[in-house]
């Protein structure tokens, strides 16, 4: 349901060597999560140094199923404090994906009325006319 | 020499992120009318720049202004060889100007090449537009 | 401190020992300033800071030139250098910006207070001065828009581009999971708006003051990013507040009665960011917050039912109601139900909160403005003065690394 408004650019995220691997993958439409192979365990957002073990040389990147459940979310409904470049009003998720960890990120063909706590979900990617690739959430069979 | 400008960068401008501080307000009306406004402090007659909104010697929030002459003296200067921002074209100076009323003031000169510059050297002001929405004080050599 | 409060077991054997806190009970607050809270000052926030700073100074019975430390959080768009040369405060040897936004807003009390407890500074001034109503409003869509094509940091990547641009939606996200989980409505949330405006009536410096507003107004208010709506949300405020802090020692010489700090808290939790606490096991409660009132009470050695008064940083109604649940005031979910029909938490209740109307109905002064009445119910000069108040509790912003203190007279 997010629909971008023409004109007005979408922000870029920042990429630095850290976080590279994970934008690097949203470009070739793949979700990619930071995985510490030492704790078993994946991370997000990425950072330098696993916070369980304190490695720094045990982390690579794991593709994700891309599957989760729809955890919370607001609706931004009012000009007053929304982003100017989507249409209102717009869904902001937060997905917990099968790996354990969660992400924000926007809705794709879901109505406000169908963005409930617990809705099973999916990642879908779309390329926009800047040049830039992102990714959305939409329904899934559970 | 002057300073010369890119004409596809921007100049930095005072009214950083749009908002100009409103006792800054009276200095840049001066520019642009050609003057160099001073703050006065009403209680103690204390001269001030850059403008404040209390006077450290008072702590009185009254003050006036007046017109400077417009002439001083070279205190100080620096000469960049480099440009730190893209809008300038190296070589040029900043001086740091002690005008006849007591403050200082940054600016840049007219028709003086960095080499030329001495400390000490009378200057007085004058006055240029160097973008639609920008005037600047500039001093050159007095006489 | 993520274990401990999961556990909901706050350890002692791996804290500094109370004996070896030199803020408690040393240090106080002896003067409050502010200026005019308007919608539009039309003056400058330097201008703004210098006159509440002066009204502290006056307030203390103090001379400008006996200030010797600065004291703000991060997000302050005063220039320290002008403020002391418009000042002239000559002696300045003690300067601090705390990190955490809105949770700094009693850390910098706490900062100000180490500063005089171990000798850097005499006399340290707190201050904060917005222009947030006719100015800058901080956290709007449309700033991003304009002064940043790019995400200001990596971690800032992975929301601001989904449109996810202001604290209120971040909170939103584990406000929901809040009333998701514990049954809370929007009927009980409307309580603590409806009861902190009630509060402004009295106070004539409130920006509301003069506006009541019925329980039937706060729900047919509009919603700003759902499931906060207009009057769940702090208002913009013009002005400035200060308040300084010095030994209780030095304070016997001055005019006001002291408030003095009992105890002090600081806390900087693991997953934390700007409100984004999203990878914690549980994100329908405040770490942060939990954590600086175990610290409060084992410094302070007391418990939430010794606390006579409260005033806890709400930008949005949520953030007010689940501290009332982490500071052990009502029991954990039980935060809508503890504030229904408001009388809990009015003047007589168990836990009278934000008494001068707190940032919802008062100012959002970034939290200068709950410190100063704070110190208020301590001194016996509230609008809406608590009865025989010994303790008096302040906190900092929810979600984000947070503080908190609690004076004594």
């Amino acid at each position: 349901m997010v629909k971008l408004i023409e004109g007005i650019p979408i922000m870029r995220p920042y990429i630095d060597l850290d976080n590279q691997g994970y934008w690097d993958a949203v470009k070739n439409h793949k979700l990619v999560l930071q995985y510490c192979t030492k704790c078993n365990r994946f991370i997000h957002p990425p950072r330098p140094m696993c916070p369980t073990c304190r490695s720094q040389d045990t982390m690579e990147w794991k593709e994700s199923s891309g599957k989760g459940i729809l955890y919370s979310y607001v609706m931004f409904t009012s000009p007053k404090m929304a982003y100017p470049a989507y249409e209102l009003p717009y869904a902001v998720v937060l997905v917990e994906l099968e790996e354990g960890v969660r992400i924000v990120t926007n809705t794709h063909e879901i109505e406000p009325d169908e963005v409930q706590i617990g809705l099973p979900v999916e990642v879908m990617f779309e390329d926009l006319p800047d040049g830039q690739t992102v990714y959305r959430f939409k329904k899934r069979e559970a | 020499m002057t300073v010369e400008y890119n004409p596809d960068q921007k100049i930095p401008h005072p009214a950083m992120w749009g908002v100009l501080y409103k006792s800054s307000t009276p200095f840049w009306e001066g520019v642009k009318n050609k003057k160099i406004m001073l703050q006065k402090c009403k209680s103690c007659g204390n001269l001030l720049n850059p403008p404040r909104p209390m006077c450290p010697k008072c702590q009185s929030q009254e003050n006036e202004w007046i017109t400077a002459k417009g002439t001083g003296k070279i205190y100080s200067w620096v000469t960049f060889n480099e440009a730190p921002h893209p809008a300038f074209k190296a070589p040029y100076a900043a001086v740091l100007v002690e005008l006849d009323e007591g403050p200082r003031i940054v600016s840049n000169m007219v028709d003086v090449k960095p080499e030329d510059l001495e400390i000490g050297m009378a200057v007085e002001v004058t006055f240029e537009d160097v973008a639609e929405d920008l005037t600047l004080p500039k001093f050159r050599k007095a006489g | 401190m993520l274990q401990e409060y999961m556990d909901r077991k706050y350890r002692t054997d791996n804290k500094p020992s109370v004996e070896a806190n030199l803020i408690k009970n040393n240090v106080a607050i002896v003067g409050i300033g502010q200026t005019q809270y308007t919608k539009n000052s039309g003056r400058d926030e330097l201008d703004l800071a210098c006159e509440a700073i002066q009204n502290a100074v006056d307030d203390a019975g103090l001379k400008m030139s006996d200030i010797d430390g600065f004291d703000t959080f991060i997000l302050d768009r005063l220039s320290l250098p002008m403020l002391i040369n418009s000042l002239g405060t000559p002696n300045v040897r003690f300067s601090c910006e705390v990190s955490g936004g809105g949770g700094a807003g009693c850390a910098v009390a706490v900062h100000a207070a180490a500063a005089v407890a171990t000798g850097q500074a005499d006399y340290v001034c707190c201050y904060r001065s917005l222009n947030e109503a006719s100015g800058h409003r901080y956290g709007r869509g449309d700033d991003f828009i304009e002064y940043m094509p790019v995400a200001l940091t990596p971690n800032y990547g992975y929301i601001w581009p989904l449109g996810f641009v202001t604290p209120l939606g971040w909170a939103g996200v584990w406000g929901r999971r809040w009333m998701h989980e514990f049954n809370i409505t929007r009927e009980q949330l409307g309580w603590w708006p409806v009861v902190l405006r009630e509060y402004a009536q009295n106070n004539p410096e409130a920006t509301y003051f003069g506006r009541p507003m019925t329980h039937e107004d706060y729900m047919e208010s509009p919603m700003i990013v759902d499931p906060l709506k207009l009057h769940d949300c702090c208002v913009n405020t013009d002005g400035a507040a200060a308040y300084i802090i010095t030994t209780v020692e030095r304070a016997k010489d001055l005019k006001q009665t002291p408030a003095i700090i009992a105890a002090s808290a600081q806390c900087c939790p693991i997953e934390q960011e700007i409100q984004t606490i999203y990878q914690r096991p549980s994100i329908s409660g405040l770490v942060e917050t939990w954590y600086v009132g175990q610290e409060l009470y084992r410094v302070a050695e007391c418990g939430p039912d010794d606390i006579d008064v409260a005033q806890l940083y709400d930008p949005y109604s949520i953030g007010g109601i689940i501290q009332l649940e982490e500071l052990g005031f009502c029991e954990r979910g039980e935060g809508g139900k503890f504030v229904e029909g408001g009388d809990n938490i009015r003047i007589d209740g168990k836990i009278p909160c934000n008494t001068a109307g707190g940032l919802l109905s008062e100012a959002y002064l970034h939290g200068w403005n709950l410190v100063i009445e704070g110190v208020r119910q301590i001194r016996g000069t509230s609008y809406n003065q608590v009865k025989d108040v010994e303790l008096s509790m302040v906190t900092g912003g929810p979600g984000v690394a947070s503080s908190g203190i609690i004076l004594r007279r």
